[in-house]
This record gives C-alpha cells, sequence and structure tokens, in this order.
C-alpha cells in the first residue's frame, strides 16, 4: 500500500495559527471533495479554532485513566478502519497516556501514514530533538516532549505557519490564544519578545535548511553534484595564526555547506618542539569543537604533499594562511602561492590574511 | 572599574613569552574587560590568549560539535582577536569545551601554561563568571588571577556582543 501524504505545520510557539490552518486546510480539502476526518484535535478553548472545526467529521477519541485524571488519546485504530483520505491529527509531538499503542503521537501518525492516509499534522519548533539545548539556552526552559528530526525529513512537506512576535503578543493580550490570567503569566516568561525573536529565527532556520536539503538531492544528478560540491583544505602548523586559519574556514564551510579537513605537512624527520606539542594539541582541540577532521602527513615538498593530499579527499579548496617567506626565497625557489596556484590545478586557494592589518576604512 | 588582585602562586619558571588568559563564555566580553586585558599584556609585552568556553551538556561526549555555540563563539573570538591584534599584541586565541565553565578553564589551563588570568566579573546581567564560578578560579587557578568587574554605570550595549560580525 502506498504511504499518505505527510504535511507539516510548523511554528514558532503556541498561537501561532498552526491548529487553525490545519483546519482551514481540511476544510478546503473536503469543499474540493475529499473525505476528511479529525483524528486529534487540541481546541485549546479558542472559540475560532472550535468554529472552524464545526462541521468536520471528528473520530471518536479513547478514555484512559491515569493517576485519577481521565485522559483522551487519539484512537489510532479507529481512524485507520474508518479510512478516510485526509486525517487531521494536531501536536505531533504529544506524550501518549500509558498503555497506548505508543508511547509518542508521531509514532500513531506513522500508523496512519502506513494505513495509506494522508495526514496533516502541526508542531512548535521547540519539540524538535536537535533543538533542545539551543532551546534551554535561549529560553531557560527545557522542553520535555521532543521528537527526533527524522520526523520532519521524511515528511513530504514541512510548512512553515509565520507570526511575528509582536502580532503573537497582540493575541496573547487579547485572550486569543490563553484566558487572560494565563496570558499575562506567558507575556512575562516564554513569550517574551526576546524569546519569541529567538524562537522565530530557529523555526526560519530550520525550515530554510529543510527546504535546502529538499531541493538538492532533486537538483543534483550525480555528475553535478560532483562537480558542485565543495570541500575545504585547511592547511595548518603548529602556530598561533593556525587557529585563524581554521575558524576562517569554519566559517566559509558554513556559507558553502562543506566539510573541511585541516592538515599539517610535518617535514620530514621533524619532532614537535613543546611549544608546537602544545600548538597541535589546541588544534585538534578546536577541530574536534568545529567538526573539521584533522590531518597529520609527513612530506618533504608541501605542494607535492597538498597536491596528494587534496586528491585523496576530494578537496575543492585550500584555505592557507600568509606565508612567511622571506624576500630572497620567493625570488629564487618562487613564491609558496604561486607554486600553490601552478601546481593544484582546479583548486581554489583562499590566502587567510591578518585583518588588523588592513586599511582603515576611509570615512 | 574595580580590579581585585589575587597574587595565588608564584608562576612557573619557562622560556617564552608570557601568556595572559582571557576566558570568557555565554556570547558577550565586555570591551571593558577586552581592553584591561589587551593593557595588562602590553605591559608585560605578553601573548593575549582569549578563550571561550563552550558547555557541552551531558548526554553528549566533551568534543561533540555543538553548532549553535560555536556560532556564537567564532565571529566573538575573531572580534576579540581582531582588537588585540590592533593593539601590536601577539595572540593565541582558543576554544575549550567542559561540562561548566570552570570545567573546561581547568582542561585549559591543566595543557597549557599561562602567566596571568583576567577574568570578568559579571555586571548588570552580563555574562561574565557567576560568583561561586569566581570563588573557584581564585582558589584554584595555577597563577595570579585578575577579577574586572566593568564600570557598571556603561550601557549594555556598548558590551562587545555575538552580533559584533563585521570583522569576519
Amino acid at each position: 500500500m502506498e504511504r499518505g501524504h505527510y504535511r507539516i505545520l510548523v511554528g514558532m510557539a503556541a498561537g501561532v495559527g498552526k491548529t487553525y490552518r490545519m483546519l482551514l486546510e481540511g476544510r478546503r480539502a473536503k469543499d474540493e471533495g475529499r473525505d476528511v476526518v479529525i483524528g486529534y484535535l487540541e481546541p485549546h478553548d479558542r472559540p475560532e479554532t472550535a468554529a472552524l472545526a464545526d462541521g468536520l467529521e471528528v473520530v471518536p477519541r479513547l478514555r484512559t485513566e491515569h493517576g485519577g485524571l481521565e485522559l483522551e488519546e487519539m484512537d489510532v485504530d479507529a481512524v485507520i478502519s474508518r479510512k478516510p483520505q485526509l486525517a487531521l491529527v494536531d501536536e505531533l509531538a504529544h506524550t501518549n497516556a500509558s498503555g497506548m499503542r505508543h508511547e509518542k503521537r508521531y509514532q500513531d501518525i506513522e500508523d496512519v501514514l502506513g494505513a495509506g492516509i494522508d495526514v496533516i499534522s502541526t508542531v512548535n519548533v521547540q519539540h524538535l530533538e536537535s533543538l533542545n539545548d539551543a532551546i534551554f539556552e535561549l529560553t531557560g526552559v527545557r522542553v520535555r516532549e521532543t521528537f527526533p528530526d527524522r520526523v520532519l525529513d521524511e515528511a513530504d512537506e514541512v510548512v512553515l505557519v509565520d507570526l511575528s512576535p509582536e502580532e503573537l503578543q497582540e493575541r496573547l493580550r487579547t485572550g486569543k490564544v490563553y484566558p487572560a490570567a494565563r496570558a499575562e503569566v506567558a507575556l512575562e516568561n516564554f513569550f517574551r519578545k526576546d524569546n519569541l525573536a529567538a524562537l522565530r529565527e530557529l523555526v526560519l532556520r530550520e525550515v530554510a535548511e529543510d527546504v535546502e536539503a529538499r531541493r538538492q538531492p532533486a537538483a543534483l544528478e550525480p555528475f553535478s553534484k560532483y562537480a558542485v560540491a565543495e570541500r575545504i583544505l585547511a592547511l595548518v602548523e603548529p602556530q598561533p595564526k593556525s587557529q585563524r586559519i581554521m575558524r576562517r574556514a569554519w566559517r566559509s564551510a558554513q556559507r558553502l555547506n562543506a566539510e573541511i579537513d585541516a592538515v599539517w605537512v610535518r617535514p620530514d624527520g621533524h619532532e614537535p618542539s613543546e611549544e608546537e606539542a602544545t600548538q597541535l594539541a589546541a588544534l585538534r582541540r578546536l577541530a574536534g569543537v568545529l567538526g573539521i577532521h584533522f590531518l597529520e602527513v609527513d612530506g618533504g615538498n608541501l605542494v607535492d604533499t597538498v597536491r596528494r593530499v587534496a586528491a585523496e579527499r576530494g578537496s575543492t579548496y585550500v584555505f592557507v594562511g600568509t606565508p612567511d617567506e622571506s624576500r630572497r626565497r620567493e625570488i629564487f625557489g618562487g613564491s609558496l602561492l604561486s607554486r600553490m596556484v601552478r601546481e593544484l590545478p582546479g583548486l581554489d586557494v583562499r590566502v587567510v590574511a591578518d585583518r588588523a592589518k588592513r586599511e582603515e576604512r576611509a570615512e | 572599574m574595580s580590579v581585585l588582585t589575587f597574587f595565588r602562586r608564584r608562576p612557573p619558571r619557562h622560556s617564552g613569552p608570557k601568556r595572559v588568559l582571557v576566558p570568557f563564555t555565554g556570547g558577550e566580553l565586555d570591551p571593558v574587560v577586552l581592553d584591561a586585558a589587551i593593557r595588562v599584556a602590553q605591559a608585560e609585552d605578553a601573548t593575549l590568549v582569549p578563550a571561550y568556553l563552550i558547555v557541552t551538556p551531558l548526554e553528549y561526549a566533551l568534543d561533540t560539535p555543538m553548532q549553535h555555540e560555536v556560532a556564537v563563539a567564532m565571529p566573538l573570538l575573531e572580534a576579540v582577536e581582531h582588537a588585540a591584534l590592533r593593539a601590536g599584541l601577539a595572540v593565541d586565541a582558543r576554544v575549550e569545551t567542559g561540562r561548566t565553565p570552570t570545567h573546561a578553564l581547568h582542561r585549559l589551563w591543566d595543557a597549557e601554561r599561562f602567566d596571568r588570568i583576567v577574568a570578568p566579573a559579571p555586571i548588570n546581567g552580563s555574562h561574565g563568571f557567576t560568583p561561586k564560578e569566581l570563588q573557584w578560579i581564585l582558589v584554584h587557578a595555577p597563577t595570579e588571577t585578575l577579577i574586572l568587574r566593568p564600570d557598571p554605570t556603561l550601557a549594555k550595549g556598548f558590551r562587545l556582543a555575538r552580533t559584533l560580525d563585521a570583522v569576519a
């Protein structure tokens, strides 16, 4: 059976209108003649949302008891046996009550999709597992209900439901999200403007990365992918300036979506001094923090060795610091940079300069 | 600016230039602290070692690349290094990870020699070390330590914040 189409509406926080949008899309689908049901809806006591749900068939929920509380969960079996064309399922990161078929609602949704039913679902960005620490740093709130990143990766569509922080705060103030007493507390805590701005940035970035990831495989055939994929090779030495070379390589790699290798070409027979060993250890630590592959290679001829390593690693860019060469060596031996450009065909060579030496911009 | 100087232990004898460590964390370093550290390094003809301390949560390996933290640290280190180089100093920047800022600091001075440490104290909600962390540094630092408390009347916008990205 063909898997159902999965569309996820993602927002920066509660109240941006994800559930509203889900219901709106459900109603439109119904108007177009599709068989639509509500698998699970979190009405949040919002009159506008409840009004939009009116007229859409609701699959009865499962009732269960936990710690003296009566809880309601989506009845996955009932949704599957009802066989609609489209099911609307709110809050995919929700944790089910114990005793349900699955621990998490996103797992329930996978069963529904597996039965060939299309699903539209909703989620807030703070529930994304990989962002858990970033969210904690930004907001001071440790989110416990998380879902794995693969859920977004595997969805057919990820759609951003966006609202500016100011608009969301206004919705809170007018009681459209929470009752007045709760809204006041929320505005002073999680829904502070700086929090919302940071969350919005996160969700925008997440969706942008998702768009990028979806665009590439379709657009790039194996040959063209090889031609445009970037891999940076940073040439380092056990010297303080190499820290800068690795940092600049990392920043460029962020823009190029590239892997980075850093290589120290150790002159044949050279034993690092105590100072060099300290510098090398620091470079290795930085490489670990930045996710750079650190290589140490023996070689008498720097350019030959770089050419060999670049070929082995599939490098497209070489980052090199400003060489400390004497004028005499440049004249008689040829400068290192000109030899690199000449002897490394097909590689871009970038010289990482000390920007503190840059001339001040004229006012 | 208040300066509290603690002469903990006599620095070990060694060859090579002196090294002044300026550890910081949390996405900002007060320019007053940086300026003071630069002046200390200039006076001693020392190499300045600005070190960004990254806190790695327990659920991750210590050397896990933390993209969010690194994205904050790199432009900031670049800006600090730029300011120090402009002042004519030799710079040898570092990034160190740990379970806490003090753990990262401990790992750093376990691995390398420093002749002086200049540590920022928090002020007006800035991200300097907490009083508890400063106390720990004073007790455990292997060398002389200066705790710098910036002028509290300085506006927050004056700080060298994470948004300072212009130099890279």
